[in-house]
Parts: structure tokens; C-alpha cells; sequence
């Protein structure tokens, strides 16, 4: 069992663990973070996704080993002081009805208005549609998505 | 079913037309009961009843700190309940919504009904909470007056403060112990009249919004529980296969692996983190003896239920003409965001176990049968948790039962996960049911009858729901089973003659259980399909008919609603068209206008306006969420999402097959619009699967010239 070292929401940590476990049981099972969520372990619903190096990515198909130095995003280190524009928006439009699936939604949300601070339909299609809401929130995450590319915009915040 | 479920006529306050009761728990603070007053004259429903300890629907306590923690025998899924239930609260107290915590009660014999489902929260819980919180108020003013010596009428309640006229105020924390002590209150405790209500009503944000967004909700397998070891169970190919011969030999060598526990439904392995687990279950060699559906797939079934409806009834006299529809529905898994889960510590005789369950004291009570406790199921404690979806699976408790089984035989708490295609595979489905309506015509296409028989596989319900359906028509009812079921909620609201709707339950052996709106996400989306159907055969336009034929002035307001705001008839391209479809349920009554598109080969709805009346809207945000939530839903289940069975094994294993609606199929527009035609509390929940599925059935059918009758429609399968 090998030590693995990267840096998660802003702290450097170390995990002992096989090469080969998935990045989502490292986070939930050794290190106590369980913001990403199971929903299917083979990279298909999105509950689980944060960012790696700033790029929204899916823990449970990625193994820990090789994270070596780079860094990984959770729902929990997402604005850091107070509510990032995107929670805010969530919060805003009042998205969530189970939540499961949402800290996945979200940090996909981040990632796209990091690329893209003015989507169109068509590219919030694009970017979400890998993630799945069992709850059927898909127009407000959509309505929510455009009220944080305007709050981003004006400034606020900026997590 | 609103005939049958209604119990009496008289409104009281225009809102609950149940008695409740209230009275004060032993606490050092402020703690009120409430009850259902079902059985209690009201001559006596000032007192406390005789043994106040048992039947209670809820109760509420005001602490030092002056926050108001409501606990209720249900269960938060997502459909909003604990924001709509802080909204009476703080609106009855007088006191800001953010003071309000609600929180889930665990299996207890003292609760008269512990069950989440039947879209009934708000309807049962309503009377009862704003009678206690208008209770606790009348005490919490009489306490003031009493320590500041002056008359309780002059003083006033706002913001969690009593103030006098002469400036004093006490904040609603400081007066929680005297107002304990409060013999009777000096000060009417009636709930306010609906008009003067400032909160309820408004569209509010969900009270966990906050939590949720940022990670920090938990869940069942998110509680920090010391120990709690990671474990999942190998399961057979087939439903209910079981475990012939294992040979775990491999597995038990793979790294982080803890130990490998047979049970009667596969094999567990328990791990030191989930990925481990998964992969020594992996590594587990396993030969299974197949479940009794093992010589069933879908063709099979789908013989066994065509088969069961028989030969047509003798249609009425007069009969000119007789129109035939045969619709196929699917077996569904419900799928739910978080997959079925349980934590659970066994250990000195004792259990414990933290479930999001819909049904806590069938979960009690199963875990204590699994253990040989049935006589002793007090030993069992089961903590209510917040659940990821429930949508009528949460009623079974498979992982509860599962769970506490590894951990006594383990002697270590553990938590368990099934993993997505345990939960697509095994576990309880809507069932599949095949459809035979006959409409009758006579001289000049008068309608002389309808007869709908449908044969599905009995579903089991589960076994709260015949208290709660008591509770709900205000009667004893015999045993409820799928027949006393089908017979109380299928209501046909047209005037159509010689109505009958039959159930044929066809025995298969696959697990069911119910799904959002249970029997009328096929009976009643079908019958609506065909009565478009219908107008076709009569050459009428579908609202008209439904305009001149409804039996619910509340159906022709809100069928008007959606045909105003939608635009019925308004040209649209080739290729492009409405459907409309209503439904009356739950005490509350419902439209869509759905608009598809189908000359990309695939369906694409376009938009869907949707109009309801749920009486009083206790908070409209949750309730629009919550119908745009079952419009998805309607619109999974119909176009592409339906599991299929081949050889006893279900296919599908994950939202790859299992083909939810993703944000590229939902449109950006789904308008909801709220009719009100009294103050009573309609059901909201499961209000808004069925007429979604079958407006857009209808707009599919209007747009292509043909009636799809299988479903989901995209099926390419069998
Ligand atoms: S759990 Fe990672 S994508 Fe589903
Ligand atoms: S909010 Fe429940 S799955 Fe998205």
C-alpha cells in the first residue's frame, strides 16, 4: 500500500491506499468527505463529480494513484468563505428537492461557467447533461446556472 | 378517489375538516402534543385524551433558545415536507421560519400513523400543527402575562416575542419553562383564520437549501457512525436467486477485506472501504439456484397478462359501437438518487439502525423478525434519516434487514451500500399491467359506457398503508389489499355512461411494490390516452370532449387553465402538437398541456404547462417543484425509461440502460400555474405523474396520427 499526496480543497493531504482505489472511496471512506456521492461508480450519473485541477472530473472512476501533486475540488471546498456564486444561485432558485445528485450538479456547474461565462441552452445542455437528477430538477439547475453566470459577471463573489 | 377518501362535508375553518386534539408533554420546556381526533366526540376534544401517550401525530418544543423543534412520524425525500410543516409552525407561533426545525421521528408504537406516502403529509398534518402551534403560542402569552401581571389579551406575539403595551418584551426562549407550568391558556388558542396568513402561502425556498448546497446534508452512509465498516452483498443473477455454493476463498485474501458473510439473499463482504468491498465481491465464485421468475421474460409476461383480462363483458343496450385500446406499461425500478443503504449496530442484544424509511415501524419490525426478535422489536431502534428519493421504495427495508444480519454476525457496526445495479436489478418494481377499455357507442355517438380491466401483478403494498387509508377516509377499512386498493383510488371523472374498472391481479413472481401515484400510473393514464382516443372516433377536438363530459368542476377549471395559458389550438408546424390529459386525486385536481415535436424521429417535448388545485398552496415554490419533478418523471417512464425482464434477470444495471430524462430532453419551460378553489389541503406528491404521461402520450399521438399503447414508447426491445 502505497502513501498518495495531493492537495484537496486547498490542503495538502496524504492518504495510505492502494494504487487502484477509486479517488470517491479515498475521499468518503479514508478521509471523511462525503459531499461526492455514490450514484453508480462507473461514471454515468455525475453524483459524484468535483474538479481536478479545475476541470470537473469523476472520482469514481478514477484511481487515486497518480493524483500525486495534483489537486482535487470537493463540494466542500467550494467558496470557501460563504456561499459560492453557483450555491448561491442554487439556493436562489431553489433547486434541490432530494439533493443527492446536487453537489455533482453543481461542481459540474462550476466548471462549466469557468469555461463559459455566458452559456446558452445549448451549452448547458451539453456540459450537464451527464448528470443525472432522479428528482427531475433540471429546469431549475438550468435557470440556476444562468442566474450565477449573471452573479459571476457582476462580480460577486467568486468563490 | 376524492368521493371515496372525503369523510365529511363540514369545513372547519376552511381548511381541516378533522377534529385534532392538543395537550401539554412532561417537559421542563414548552412541548405540545397533537392528535387526530378522529374517534373522540367533540364534547371532549378540549381535554387530553385518556392515555395521551399513545396515537399521537406529532409534537412540537420551545426551548430555552427560543428555536421550535417539530418532530414528525415522516420522512424528508426530497418532496419538501419539513419546509412546508416549518412554514405552519412559524406562521401559528408567530415566530420567523429560520427558528423552525423539523426532524424525523424514529419507529415508535406511540405514532398513529408513521408513513410516508399516499401524498398524505400535509393533508394528515395540517389541522394537527397548526393546532399545536397555536397552542404553544396561547401558553407562551400567558406565561408573559402571568410574569408581568398585566391581561393576556393586550399583549402581542411577533418575530418569537411577546410584547406589552407598555414595552416589555420576552423573547419566546425566555418563557419556554413558565409556559411549561401554564395550567390553561389566558388567551384563545385557535388556529388564525387562512385570511390572516402572512408566511403560508408565499413561495419559499426549502429550509435545507442551504445544507444541501453545500455538502453538508448526510445521509444514511454519510453519518459519522465509529466503525462503521463498508459492505456490500453479492447478489444472484436472477430475482430472489439464492446461494447454492460460494467459494470465497480469493476474495477473502484481497486487501482491505474484513470478512464474508453468507446471507439468505447473497453474500456479504465487508471491507475497510466500499471500493475494496466491491472488489472482492467481485471475487467471490458463487453458484446460484435461480428465482422462481427464472423461466420469465418480457413476452412471457406480457402473454400472462393479456391472458388474464378474458373475454369482453356484454356491452350495453343500445350499444351501436364498440371502440377497443390495449395499452402495455413496463416493470419500473424506482431508481432512486441514493441506492438502497442502512447503518446499523447490532451488539449486547440491541440493535440500531439509521434508514431513510418511508415506513420506519415495518423497518422495526422486520429487522427484529431477521434477528428473532419478533416478540422483543422494542430492542430494535431505528433512526429516521433524511433519504436521496423515495417514490415508493423506501416503503421495503431489504437493506435494513441485511445490515443488521452482518453487523450481529460480524459483532461490529457496519454500513451498508447496495450498489447501483443491485438497485436496478433486485429489491421491488412497479409492475408491468396490460390495459383493455372498451368505450360503447350508441345512436348518434352518444356514450353508453365505459369498462376498463386491467390485469397487473399484485402489488405489495406496504403494510402501513391500510392505517393510513383508514385515517384517510375517516373509516375502518377491511384488510387493504391491491383489489380495496384499485377499488378506493380508480375513479373514472367523466360522464361516461355505464362505468366498471376491474382488476385482475395476475400472480408473477416478481417483487413489486408502488410507484408515485401507484395504480393510476397505468389505469389512469391510460384511460385519459383513450379518451383522446375517443374524441378521434367522435370527431371532436380532446378538450371539448373533456370540457362537456368532466364530472369535476375543479378538472373543467384547471383543463381551462392550461387551455388559456398553452394556447390550445394554436397552429403549430407539421410534425408538431399539444396533448392534454387531467386527473383528480389526493384531494386535489390537475391539467398538462404538453407540447412535442416529432420529426427528429425522437419525441422532444417542447414545453409543458401545467395548472393544479391543491387548495390552499401551503408553499407554491415547493409544490411547482414538485409537479415539474413528476412531469420528468412522466416523461422518463413514457418516452424511454422501462426495465426489462429476460430470464428471471432484470437488464437493466445503471442510468446508461436505464434511460432517464437528462437536461438535454427536459425543456427549459415547464409553467405551473395554481388554480384555488377552497383552503382544503390537497396531496401534491404524486399529483403530477399521471396526466403528464398522458398529455404527452396524447400530443405524441396527435402529432404522429397513430395511439402509442407500449410504453415507454422509444422501447426498440422485444
Ligand atoms: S458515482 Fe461517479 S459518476 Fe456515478
Ligand atoms: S435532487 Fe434528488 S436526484 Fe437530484
Amino acid at each position: 500500500m502505497a502513501a498518495h499526496q495531493f492537495i484537496l480543497n486547498g490542503q495538502t493531504v496524504s492518504v495510505e491506499a492502494p494504487e487502484d482505489l477509486s479517488l470517491l472511496w479515498v475521499l468518503r471512506d479514508v478521509l471523511g468527505v462525503t459531499g461526492p456521492k455514490y450514484g453508480c461508480g462507473v461514471g454515468v450519473c455525475g453524483a459524484c463529480t468535483s474538479h481536478l485541477d479545475g476541470e470537473a472530473f469523476r472520482p469514481c472512476i478514477h484511481p487515486v494513484g497518480g493524483l500525486s501533486g495534483r489537486e482535487v475540488v470537493t463540494i466542500e471546498g467550494l467558496g470557501a468563505q460563504g456561499l459560492h456564486p453557483v450555491q448561491q444561485a442554487w439556493v436562489d432558485e431553489d433547486v434541490a428537492q432530494c439533493g443527492f445528485c446536487q453537489p455533482g450538479q453543481i461542481m459540474a456547474a462550476v466548471a462549466l461557467l469557468k469555461k463559459n461565462a455566458q452559456p446558452t441552452d445549448a451549452d448547458i445542455d451539453a456540459a450537464m447533461s451527464d448528470n443525472v437528477c432522479r428528482c427531475g430538477t433540471y429546469v431549475r439547475i438550468r435557470a440556476a446556472i444562468k442566474r450565477a453566470a449573471l452573479l459571476l459577471r457582476s462580480g460577486a463573489g467568486g468563490g | 378517489m376524492a368521493d371515496t377518501l372525503e369523510p365529511d362535508a363540514t369545513v372547519s375553518e376552511g381548511l381541516d375538516r378533522r377534529r385534532f386534539l392538543t395537550w401539554v408533554m412532561a417537559s421542563p420546556t414548552l412541548m405540545i402534543a397533537a392528535r387526530l381526533g378522529l374517534d373522540v366526540p367533540e364534547a371532549e376534544a378540549a381535554e387530553p385524551p385518556e392515555g395521551a401517550t399513545t396515537a399521537l401525530s406529532l409534537y412540537l418544543a420551545v426551548q430555552t433558545d427560543g428555536r421550535v423543534v417539530t418532530t414528525l412520524p415522516r420522512t424528508e425525500m426530497g418532496q419538501g415536507i419539513t419546509t412546508a410543516v416549518a412554514m405552519l409552525v412559524a406562521e401559528e407561533l408567530d415566530t420567523a421560519l429560520d427558528q423552525v426545525d423539523v426532524r424525523s421521528a424514529g419507529a415508535d408504537a406511540r405514532w398513529a400513523i408513521q408513513l410516508t406516502g399516499l401524498s398524505s403529509t400535509m393533508r394528515f398534518l395540517t389541522g394537527p400543527l397548526r393546532a399545536a402551534a397555536a397552542e404553544a403560542r396561547a401558553r407562551l402569552v400567558t406565561a408573559a402575562a402571568l410574569r408581568w401581571r398585566v391581561l393576556a389579551h393586550t399583549l402581542a406575539t411577533s418575530h418569537g416575542v411577546v410584547s406589552a403595551p407598555d414595552g416589555r418584551r420576552a423573547g419566546y426562549g425566555e418563557l419556554a419553562e413558565d409556559a411549561a407550568r401554564v395550567l390553561l391558556p389566558a388567551v384563545s388558542s385557535q388556529p388564525r383564520p387562512v385570511s390572516r396568513f402572512k408566511l403560508v402561502g408565499q413561495p419559499t425556498g426549502r429550509i435545507d437549501a442551504r445544507d444541501i448546497v453545500t455538502g453538508a446534508t448526510r445521509y444514511a452512509l454519510d453519518l459519522d457512525i465509529p466503525e462503521a465498516l463498508p459492505t456490500v452483498v453479492a447478489r444472484p443473477p436472477t430475482l430472489r436467486g439464492t446461494v447454492q455454493f460460494v467459494d470465497d476463498a480469493s476474495a477473502r485474501t484481497m486487501p482491505g477485506v474484513v470478512a464474508v458473510v453468507p446471507l439468505g439473499t447473497g453474500v456479504a463482504v465487508v471491507a475497510r472501504t466500499f471500493g475494496q468491498a466491491l472488489a472482492a465481491r467481485a471475487a467471490l465464485r458463487i453458484t446460484w439456484t435461480p428465482g422462481p421468475a427464472s423461466a420469465l421474460s418480457d413476452a412471457d409476461i406480457r402473454t400472462r397478462l393479456r391472458d388474464g383480462i378474458g373475454p369482453r363483458p356484454l356491452p350495453p343496450l343500445f350499444t351501436t359501437r364498440t371502440i377497443e385500446g390495449r395499452f402495455d406499461f413496463p416493470y419500473l425500478a424506482h431508481a432512486t438518487m441514493e441506492t438502497q443503504s442502512c447503518l446499523a449496530r447490532v451488539q449486547a442484544g440491541q440493535a440500531e439502525v439509521w434508514l431513510g424509511a418511508q415506513d420506519p415501524k415495518y423497518a422495526q419490525r422486520e429487522v427484529a423478525r431477521a434477528l428473532g426478535w419478533e416478540l422483543t422489536p422494542w430492542r430494535v431502534t431505528v433512526h429516521t434519516i433524511r433519504a436521496g428519493g423515495g417514490f415508493g421504495r423506501r416503503f421495503f427495508t431489504e437493506a435494513a434487514v441485511e445490515a443488521a444480519l452482518v453487523s450481529r454476525a460480524i459483532g461490529r457496526p457496519v454500513k451498508l451500500m447496495w450498489s447501483r445495479d443491485d438497485d436496478m436489478r433486485h429489491g421491488h418494481f412497479r409492475p408491468a399491467s396490460h390495459h383493455r377499455i372498451l368505450a360503447y357507442l350508441g345512436p348518434g355517438g352518444r356514450v353508453l359506457g365505459w369498462h376498463h380491466r386491467a390485469a397487473i401483478p399484485t402489488v405489495e403494498l406496504p403494510h402501513g398503508f391500510g392505517d393510513a387509508l383508514t385515517a384517510l377516509a375517516g373509516e375502518v377499512l377491511p384488510k387493504v389489499t391491491s383489489a380495496v386498493f384499485f377499488a378506493l383510488s380508480q375513479k373514472l371523472p367523466y360522464g361516461f355512461g355505464w362505468v366498471s374498472q376491474e382488476l385482475r391481479d395476475v400472480a408473477i413472481p416478481i417483487p413489486t411494490a408502488s410507484f408515485r401515484s401507484v395504480f393510476t400510473s397505468q389505469v389512469g393514464v391510460s384511460n385519459e390516452v383513450f379518451v383522446d382516443e375517443l374524441a378521434r372516433e367522435l370527431q371532436v377536438d380532446p378538450v371539448a370532449l373533456r370540457r362537456e363530459r368532466l364530472t369535476s368542476n375543479r378538472l373543467k377549471a384547471v383543463l381551462d387553465k392550461v387551455a388559456t395559458e398553452g394556447q390550445w389550438g394554436r397552429s403549430l408546424p407539421p410534425g408538431v402538437a399539444q396533448g392534454v390529459a387531467v386527473l383528480e386525486e389526493w384531494d386535489s385536481a390537475i391539467a398538462h398541456l404538453v407540447e412535442v415535436d416529432v420529426t427528429g424521429g425522437t419525441p422532444r417535448v417542447l414545453r409543458i404547462v401545467i395548472a393544479a388545485d391543491v387548495g390552499l398552496p401551503i408553499n407554491p415554490k415547493g409544490i411547482e417543484a414538485q409537479l415539474q419533478g413528476a412531469a420528468v418523471d412522466a416523461m422518463s417512464t413514457t418516452l424511454s425509461a422501462g426495465v426489462h425482464i429476460d430470464a428471471g434477470a432484470v437488464r437493466e444495471g445503471s442510468f446508461a440502460d436505464y434511460r432517464w430524462m437528462r437536461m438535454k430532453h427536459v425543456p427549459s419551460d415547464i409553467q405551473v400555474h395554481l388554480v384555488r378553489s377552497d383552503d382544503r389541503v390537497g396531496g401534491v406528491g404524486e399529483l403530477g405523474y399521471p396526466s403528464a404521461a398522458a398529455a404527452l402520450t396524447n400530443a405524441i399521438a396527435r402529432a404522429r396520427g397513430s395511439m402509442p399503447t407500449r410504453f415507454p414508447i422509444l422501447d426498440e426491445g422485444v
